[in-house]
């Protein structure tokens, strides 16, 4: 009976906070088209090479500069390698670095910027090392990191998981200061607020205040800068293998591919556009499911 | 404000001209109205005697001694000359000199230990002073200073002293007998600076004379106007430059910086700028720019080998810097490309004719030496490596032991052949090296590829890892060549005591680290032989010896490739000395 009742007042029905998300995530055309564009990178670059078995290191020198064909669908590049075939291996590596390192410098980054935020006595010392690391010139920090490290983790990893831990490490370690300043802002004017003083006063343990009342409040923020450290990962690794410090030079990444087809772009313009059409539509992508993410988490925007 | 005041002014540049067009009419028309009618021609557009020079690898200094780099070599030949240079021929032509001195004409004594040099009368420094052989003999003893790191230490090998027999003669005293006397003072290397200038800039005090060594006061077409470090030098012509006439340009702008693709497109498809050196880029890249019509290639084959260096000492990451990719006495060898069977393997895999279709065209040919020019020094033992036998290089793998292991690679006694393979970043050296990878992993060998940017790995600084001296990789590839016609001075670079390590501040030249006695000894006869069939030969021994050994696998013999735009004529491409060596004769 009590079943009936809940089926005939569907407007009462109970919902979770994640479903409350999900209802006004769906509103929001622009992030249901990311999630659409991002799904099907994701996909292409998991299962692509299965569908297309060339493999993307292989130089075909009879072919070189080919055009579009079918045992080529996206032309070769000027040694005869197989513009597909390197499209979706460098995706995975792209991906795999903008993802590891964007979480990487999220979750420095908030974790410093809420410690910074709410403890008080934390503030200075954080808050300082955060200019530090600010004020210290990334490049030239990123060349020595690498250069130390780079033999050790080779020798110990082999030459692409070593690069790749190497990599997104460096990456992580130098990106966080923004979302650590923007948070500790935010989460400054939260802990005043008088929900924070309720929960206090009922003598909630600081750990559970910081979890369930400061952290969901400051979620918009933490999502932007996610999906820019994402943009930011994928341009910085695509600095370093140009420097000739980031992955061997036959080893494709979205980064690399940009760079090496720069010269070809009136030969084969194929080269240049592809790679960088998957770097803009997965950054826009990205930033969208962001942007919709940030609307539905945000409480007062999610009743309108 | 500012933008809008500058574009105004840019306006009122033409409104001039037309006005002093229109008054030039008027004084014409003064001289009387028949004369009009029959001379009046459409304005000539004004001659443009500038030129604009880009160089990708910016110049650091104008002071040749203190660099020993292409470029500032180059850069210092519009102003600083040497006594005598080679031509577009390979042939040694006089400069500052009267002429030639050679054995037939008394010049070159009778035991060659000396060799005395007339110079011309009535020479002149840019501001004024005679030019005389005080200032060569201070050239070479401020080389010689034992405080000066001099880069141009090989072509005063075996000097003991420098004389001035009077205001224009010189004599060089060698300390052995020295059939081929032709080191010093000969070719843009060892151009004379001024004594008077640099008096104060002797010894440890000369890397400080900035104004001195920015500004160079020459002898030669053209003179510093400013000097900016690593960026662009304005030039303008040296009024009292001893050939009337010469030059024609009145100023040159010498840019740096960017990259090789760039710089050709500079020149050949925008036409920014008339002359672009060292174009290592794609032919179909080349070919396409040069369809714009606005430039040409001028390119000339020297001595230029893109060379693979192998490696042998062990340059194991985990070994210390007390030990790795040094020499030791032999005491550290390398774990598999010290036998001599994986050596020749490695280079009969090679398609080299592959190699250059891809990367060079035109601009690049097959070569199995390592001295490729000129003919007489020119080596036919060799040429065998042209046509690639992967089979063989199988066979002699198998025979030597090293049998393919459950991952394709071959391995003995727990050693895999898998090599480190490292070159400075560029995009037709990428190419190569992922060619030349994928042609060693079809005999079982496995590379990994690494770049290093040409900053770092030609830089020479004792203090990084990723330069080629240090040479922490098993392979490395790069160009080098000699100056001039004579190989003696390039190939004494790799006798084993130079070896590059602490002791030698990584300068070291011996890069493969690579022992040979019969070729120590063949260096130390060849610098007593003169010219003939016997010092050829000894010569052509030399390089069947490094290329046999497989310490240098040669690759391609390239061309100095430069770009010129098309009004700009004159141009001569010297691979033997510099570049800009007849900039004087330069017009349009």
């Amino acid at each position: 009976m009590a079943e009936q009742t809940y089926q005939d007042a569907p407007l009462h029905e109970h919902r979770s906070l994640w479903m409350d998300v999900w209802l006004a995530f769906r509103n929001h055309t622009g992030a249901l088209v990311g999630v659409g564009v991002f799904a099907f990178i994701v996909l292409a670059v998991l299962l692509g090479p299965f569908l297309h078995g060339i493999d993307p290191q292989y130089l075909d020198i009879q072919a070189r500069n080919a055009p579009v064909s079918w045992s080529h669908p996206l032309g070769t590049d000027n040694l005869g390698r197989d513009m597909l075939a390197q499209m979706l291996a460098g995706g995975r590596i792209s991906l795999a670095v903008g993802f590891t390192a964007m979480l990487l410098s999220l979750v420095l980054g908030t974790g410093v910027g809420v410690l910074a935020g709410y403890f008080k006595r934390l503030d200075g010392l954080l808050m300082r090392s955060t200019d530090l690391f600010l004020a210290l010139p990334l490049l030239p920090l990123l060349l020595v990191i690498i250069m130390l490290f780079r033999d050790t983790l080779r020798a110990a990893l082999g030459p692409e998981t070593g690069i790749f831990l190497l990599i997104v490490f460096v990456i992580g370690i130098t990106s966080w200061m923004q979302t650590a300043r923007i948070v500790r802002g935010e989460v400054l004017a939260i802990k005043e607020r008088e929900f924070v003083t309720a929960a206090r006063s009922i003598g909630t343990r600081e750990r559970r205040i910081v979890a369930r009342h400061v952290l969901p409040n400051v979620m918009s923020p933490i999502m932007v800068s996610a999906t820019l450290g994402i943009a930011n990962a994928i341009i910085t690794e695509s600095a370093l293998s140009f420097l000739g410090l980031g992955f061997p030079p036959d080893f494709p990444t979205w980064g690399r591919l940009l760079f090496d087809g720069a010269n070809f772009i009136s030969i084969t313009p194929a080269r240049v556009i592809w790679p960088g059409l998957a770097i803009s539509l997965t950054v826009l992508s990205v930033n969208y499911i962001g942007d919709g993410l940030r609307d539905a988490l945000d409480p007062r925007l999610r009743g309108t | 404000m500012t933008s809008m005041h500058r574009s105004g002014k840019a306006r009122a540049v033409p409104y001039n001209r037309v006005a002093k067009i229109s008054m030039a009419a008027m004084l014409v028309a003064a001289c009387g109205p028949d004369e009009i009618v029959e001379e009046f021609v459409p304005p000539e557009p004004v001659e443009n005697r500038h030129v604009n020079i880009l160089y990708w690898q910016a110049v650091s200094t104008m002071n040749p001694y203190l660099s020993g780099g292409t470029k500032e070599i180059e850069a210092a030949s519009l102003v600083i000359e040497p006594l005598a240079n080679y031509d577009d021929n390979g042939e040694m032509v006089p400069v500052l000199a009267a002429g030639i001195p050679t054995r037939e004409n008394g010049g070159v004594a009778g035991d060659m230990t000396t060799i005395t040099w007339k110079l011309k009368q009535d020479v002149v420094w840019a501001d004024g002073t005679p030019f005389t052989a005080r200032d060569v003999v201070f050239t070479g003893e401020y080389c010689l200073h034992e405080e000066v790191g001099c880069s141009a230490d090989a072509s005063f090998t075996d000097v003991e002293g420098f004389e001035a027999l009077d205001d224009h003669t010189v004599r060089v005293t060698f300390s052995v007998a020295k059939p081929v006397p032709y080191g010093p003072f000969v070719g843009a290397v060892t151009p004379i600076i001024q004594a008077q200038q640099f008096k104060n800039c002797t010894g440890l005090r000369a890397p400080e004379c900035t104004t001195e060594n920015f500004g160079p006061i020459g002898t030669g077409p053209f003179k510093v106007d400013e000097f900016r470090a690593n960026d662009v030098i304005s030039f303008s012509a040296n009024e009292r430059y001893r050939e009337p006439g010469k030059p024609w340009m009145k100023t040159v702008t010498l840019k740096g910086g960017g990259d090789a693709a760039s710089s050709a497109r500079a020149v050949l498809e925008t036409g920014e700028y008339d002359y672009a050196w060292n174009l290592q880029v794609e032919p179909e890249i080349l070919e396409q720019m040069l369809a714009a019509g606005k430039g040409e290639i001028v390119m000339g084959f020297g001595t230029n080998v893109e060379r693979l260096v192998i490696n042998q000492t062990n340059a194991d990451s985990s070994l210390g810097p007390e030990r790795r990719s040094l020499l030791l006495d032999g005491t550290n060898p390398h774990p598999f490309l010290s036998d001599p069977h994986v050596r020749r393997a490695l280079s009969l895999a090679i398609d080299r004719q592959l190699l250059v279709e891809a990367g060079y065209g035109p601009t690049g040919r097959v070569t199995c030496n390592i001295v490729p020019a000129p003919p007489i020094y020119a080596s036919t033992a060799n040429e065998g490596c042209r046509t690639p036998d992967p089979d063989e290089a199988k066979r002699l793998l198998d025979e030597a032991g090293w049998v393919p292991g459950p991952d394709g690679v071959r391995a003995k006694d727990g050693v895999r052949l898998s090599i480190l393979y490292q070159t400075s970043t560029n995009s037709v050296r990428q190419g190569t090296q992922a060619l030349i990878k994928q042609m060693w992993q079809q005999i079982g060998v496995e590379t990994e590829l690494r770049n290093i940017d040409g900053g770092v790995f030609f830089g020479g600084d004792p203090a990084s890892p990723d330069t080629y001296q240090k040479f922490y990789a098993d392979v490395e590839m790069y160009t080098s060549n000699f100056q001039g016609t004579d190989p003696e001075f390039y190939m004494a670079a790799w006798v084993c005591d130079e070896a590059p390590g602490p002791d030698n501040q990584w300068l070291g030249t011996n890069m493969s680290r690579g022992c040979s006695a019969e070729f120590d000894a063949l260096v130390d006869k060849l610098a007593v032989t003169p010219y003939g069939e016997e010092r050829f030969e000894t010569a052509k021994r030399m390089n069947d010896i490094v290329v046999e050994n497989h310490f240098l696998i040669p690759l391609i013999w390239r061309a100095s490739t430069s770009a010129r735009a098309r009004s700009l004529k004159g141009v001569r491409m010297n691979p033997w000395d510099s570049e800009l060596w007849n900039i004087e004769d330069w017009h349009r």
